[in-house]
């Protein structure tokens, strides 16, 4: 009844071809966007600040750069987290070794030193598909690990690997309480996930879509298949550099190689899979998801008085135990069910 | 070039022990097309199960057909839950699924037998060999031949199995074409659960020798980790490409921690065989042994 585009007529091009086509969904969007800059900051406690929703937005950016390359251009990557080291150490290093550097540029650099890695472990996609692919990405993953822990430059000769992020400063004003970095991070997600959302609905997203539903086939019709691969790879790495960056910066402060290890691969690749592959939307709704169930999970078990060793053994049971319900229940994540809710939204109340 | 020899077997027996985990993947890749990431988890459970029941003061002779039935038990739980309302779901929907069982297997392992380190004594010791020390000045290690030679008389039995028997028969057909194999009348499901028993089985074996070699602990998970680049070195769907790929990357993975490791700062067995495993794949996309891939539009 409310959410119908009856005689919502489209003039130009420019109207026909917004994001955000629908009336609706431009004051939804608008609404939401109201929340998270300023209902949020004002109720939120610290607390909520630093263990969900700036965990969240960061998750959310790195899912986002997984969605590029394993959901629009269907190449399947376990090295999103060593991706993730690469932009955190690498801002590190730029911000430490150029006295002056904004963050935010470092922040830049960091991601396209990632992209660059990126490429390099891209080059494989050429020859190798599907699971042989995945399993070698994980040489991505070991490799950039154990380049942190052994080659002490990097670390800044600090003796375990362990670096302190510099202080998060811009613009002259530090960014120090909770609800301060809450923002940073959601103005800096809020840009890349817009110029996500844009570049799936161009051209550069169409031959991402065209390599992953046939790879042969389109480059038959004249994509480039070594083009689309490799910038598919360097744009996820650069999500996941930017992410790696926040997560050091705004959320750990202190960080270690083994911070970004394939748990946090599998987490991210999680994320996708259940908020939905190839889609923006999924990325954000997969990280609330993998974010929530842990808190939930550890809460419910304290609720019920049990010793430490039992709870968190049952959570990683409940942990799969959902990961395989969601799967069977809804294989397209809960993107699908959103869409899905929308359609149903569009008829209601008069089915027929 | 004695040391050299030595490292060189000593990697060759590794291998073989790594060829053991990887074979339970190529077992279920083979015959359901699904990449079971749980494998290093199922090795996990079975160790650990069996480490349990003995501890309750039962020999390793009943303790380990108790574990095959439970590792039986858990794979009909696995074919009912997991695969079968999973099917056509593309590969990858698949394989995030094994991984949420990974982490259930691994939950329930450490709930039921909690998550201490626990010795495993399975009568054998890791000790050289003393005639081959005496003759030739080479420390083998007796635990190693054996464990080789248990791979050895695995792989045979399981070549035996998918090349002559009925059972075997079928399990090609289904890895072949599920709709097909269907259509002339295999039943699916049945051997879905034969082929997560067998894997079961595997798991066992390994999570045996392996856990008697380390301690049964946690850590036996990262096994698996070893496993894959094997796995993309042989070829997901061969078992002598997982035994040959096990020798490759046992052998050099040792021969470049001791030769190339001091150069650059040591620990690089971790991502050596992977880098290894890439190069060769880079040559041919299909591992050693695979299937030649044939894409058609």
């Amino acid at each position: 009844m409310f959410y119908r585009e009856a005689g919502q007529f489209k003039t130009s091009y420019d109207a026909d071809s917004q994001i955000f086509p629908i009336r609706q969904d431009r004051i939804g969007v608008a609404l939401m966007l109201a929340v998270a800059f300023v209902v949020v900051p004002l109720v939120a406690t610290p607390y909520v600040f630093s263990a969900i929703l700036i965990p969240f937005l960061i998750f959310a950016l790195a899912a986002l750069g997984l969605n590029i390359l394993t959901g629009y251009a269907g190449q399947i990557s376990l090295g999103t987290a060593a991706f993730m080291a690469v932009g955190a150490f690498a801002s590190y290093n730029f911000v430490l070794r150029i006295p002056g550097i904004p963050l935010l540029v470092a922040f830049v650099l960091g991601g396209l030193c990632a992209a660059a890695v990126g490429i390099l472990f891209g080059l494989p996609s050429l020859r190798i598909r599907g699971f042989y692919l995945a399993a070698s990405t994980l040489a991505t993953q070991f490799f950039v690990v154990w380049c942190l822990t052994k080659i002490p430059w990097l670390t800044n000769n600090s003796s375990s690997g362990v670096i302190t992020a510099q202080k998060l400063e811009m613009f002259g004003y530090a960014f120090e309480s909770p609800a301060s970095k809450y923002l940073l991070v959601l103005c800096i997600v809020l840009v890349l996930a817009l110029a996500a959302k844009n570049m799936v609905r161009c051209s550069i997203g169409r031959s991402w879509m065209a390599i992953r539903d046939m790879d042969v086939a389109a480059e038959v019709i004249g994509f480039r298949p070594m083009r689309t691969k490799l910038t598919a790879f360097a744009i996820s790495s650069f999500y996941c550099g930017v992410a790696g960056a926040l997560y050091a910066y705004a959320y750990l402060g202190t960080v270690e190689p083994e911070a970004y290890n394939l748990d946090l691969s599998f987490r991210i690749l999680f994320m996708v899979m259940i908020g939905g592959m190839g889609s923006i939307l999924g990325s954000f709704l997969g990280a609330a998801f993998i974010i929530l169930l842990p808190i939930f999970l550890s809460q419910f078990a304290h609720g019920f008085g049990l010793p430490n060793s039992i709870a968190s053994n049952l959570e990683a049971m409940v942990f799969g135990a959902l990961i395989i319900f969601f799967l069977i229940v809804e294989p397209h994540g809960l993107a699908r069910l959103w869409q899905i809710g929308k359609e149903k939204l569009r008829l209601w109340p008069f089915p027929h | 070039m004695q040391f050299f020899l030595e490292v060189l077997l000593g990697g060759l027996l590794s291998g073989v022990m790594y060829a053991l985990v990887a074979l339970g993947y190529v077992l279920i890749f083979k015959a359901s097309g699904v990449f079971n990431y749980a494998q290093g988890a199922m090795v996990f459970f079975a160790a650990l199960t069996c480490v349990g029941f003995s501890e309750m003061g039962m020999s390793l002779w009943l303790a380990a057909p108790l574990t095959m039935l439970v590792m039986v038990a858990l794979a009909l739980a696995t074919e009912r839950i997991v695969l079968r309302p999973l099917v056509n779901q593309n590969e990858i929907t698949l394989f995030m699924a094994t991984i949420g069982l990974t982490f259930f297997i691994e939950g329930l392992a450490q709930l039921v037998w909690g998550s201490q380190v626990h010795p495993l004594e399975l009568g054998i010791e890791d000790v050289p060999l003393q005639w081959m020390l005496d003759r030739t000045g080479i420390a083998v290690s007796q635990f190693d031949l054996i464990a080789a030679l248990i791979c050895a008389i695995l792989v045979a039995a399981l070549a035996v199995l998918f090349s002559k028997t009925k059972i075997g028969r079928a399990l090609r057909a289904v890895a072949d074409d599920h709709q097909a194999a269907q259509a002339v009348g295999i039943p699916l499901q049945y051997i879905w659960a034969v082929v997560w028993t067998v894997a079961g089985f595997v798991a066992l074996v390994a999570g045996l020798l392996w856990g008697s070699r380390n301690g049964v602990q946690f850590a036996l998970t990262f096994v698996a980790l070893k496993a894959l680049p094997v796995l993309i070195l042989g070829g997901f769907t061969s078992v002598p490409g997982a035994i040959v790929g096990g020798l490759i990357i046992g052998a050099s993975e040792k021969l470049a921690e001791v030769y190339l490791g001091p150069m650059v700062g040591g620990g690089i067995e971790g991502w050596f065989p992977y880098v290894l495993a890439l190069g060769f794949l880079l040559v041919r996309p299909e591992g050693l042994f695979g299937e030649k891939i044939i894409r058609r539009v």
